[in-house]
């Protein structure tokens, strides 16, 4: 059922990920809506192991992970508001 | 979709521009909650609209302390337990400044506790952060003036059997003009909480419950980080306006979480303005802290 339901569907967004300060405090796993994140079988340089986005289909990009990640290791990014930065001709954030 | 993302290279976390990205990864331990909340405040600052020019921050010693190091605002990790009273100079010296104190528990209620009472007393206007973590995280576990009682601790081997203090009534009793409590599993609410209380003039606190995980939890066996947003998030229950009497925290018990206090009073600085207008008349100038500006 899980298959079928994958097939028809489409990501709305997807996470990033900056493995090397990750600490693996589960915090993103374990609150992701929608249960798209999963530890990797690689560990970082720490021997952490790091979250991977292993329902890619599931993810909507809403940032949860984002904002519950204590190292900000993660963040949640939607498909249409990185088009949008592409096409701005943005990179990076504000300020700095 | 690999090849999708490599046109996304180089996107970076939303809250990069507000940290010294030459100090990360920071020092707090895995599973600690008080990174999560440096996330809420960054996006709080985005969504409040300040200039971040005008925004400072001060924290006292503690691993809350440490968020002034890692915030590239302008910032201050003043003395043990003096974050407030720094945090009040420097409001008044430039009133144009909003003020932030982000600090933890010990640092706040045991060693800086008077001054605590006495600016929202005064209703200083000052937004305070409190990260309540139960424990004295950085020195090794001794037992805080926010320990449940039963909760053992490196000081209190036995249990703890010292009263802890109930914080939103402490600062509702001593006229803070908004105060909230939330924990780091409230994301979403913690953030507009601190986006409400960066906008409120005078004396505004959100505590924040966050987990220890290395002496707070290990010490009372109540598992890893995670394991205690996952109790925060079953034993919380969301109750706006409610009495701050009835807000205590027991050991691992319900946590009432919400809104408590949302009021007017004049801050310390007009409420000054306006005594001395009165009494002396033209003779007096009022402060309002151009501070050579304009």
């Amino acid at each position: 059922m899980g298959d079928e339901k994958a097939a028809g569907k489409k990501a709305k967004g997807t996470v990033f990920v900056r493995s090397e300060v990750c600490k693996g405090c589960s915090y993103c796993i374990e609150f992701c809506p929608t249960d798209c994140l999963e530890f990797s079988k690689d560990f970082n340089s720490k021997g952490y192991h790091y979250p991977v986005l292993a329902r890619p289909e599931d993810c909507t990009g809403c940032d949860l992970c984002g904002l519950y990640c204590p190292d900000f290791a993660i963040f949640g990014m939607k498909f249409k508001d990185l088009e949008a930065r592409k096409n701005a001709g943005a990179s990076g954030g504000a300020g700095g | 979709m690999s090849e999708d993302l490599a046109r996304f290279e180089d996107v970076e976390n939303p809250v990069m521009p507000y940290l010294r990205q030459e100090r990360i990864p920071h020092i707090w331990c895995p599973g600690c909650g008080i990174g999560t909340t440096v996330n809420c405040f960054a996006r709080a600052l985005t969504e409040s609209g300040l200039d971040l020019d005008k925004v400072s921050i001060v924290s006292g010693i503690g691993c809350t302390g440490r968020v002034a190091g890692y915030m590239r605002l302008d910032s201050f990790h003043t003395t043990h337990g003096r974050a407030i009273p720094f945090a009040t100079g420097l409001k008044l010296a430039n009133p144009r400044l909003k003020v932030v104190v982000y600090s933890g528990d010990g640092d706040l209620f045991a060693i800086g506790g008077n001054h605590f009472v006495h600016a929202a007393r005064r209703n200083m206007d000052l937004t305070v952060i409190c990260v309540n973590n139960s424990t004295y995280g950085m020195t090794g576990g001794q037992v805080a003036p926010t320990t449940p009682l039963g909760a053992t601790q490196t000081t209190m081997p036995y249990g703890n059997f010292e009263n802890p203090f109930n914080l939103p009534f402490l600062a509702d009793a001593c006229g803070a003009v908004y105060v909230a409590r939330w924990t780091v599993f409230h994301v979403k609410q913690l953030t507009r909480a601190m986006k409400e209380a960066l906008l409120k003039p005078g004396f505004t606190f959100i505590e924040v419950l966050a987990p220890c995980p290395t002496l707070y939890l290990r010490r009372n066996r109540l598992g890893d980080g995670v394991d205690q947003v996952k109790y925060y998030k079953e034993k919380s229950t969301i109750k706006h306006g409610a009495d701050t009497k009835e807000v205590g925290l027991g050991f691992q018990s319900d946590i009432v979480v919400g809104k408590f206090v949302d009021r007017e009073r004049p801050t310390w600085l007009d409420s000054m303005n306006q005594h001395f207008s009165k009494v002396l008349g033209t003779r007096f100038q009022p402060w309002g802290g151009s501070n050579g500006e304009d």
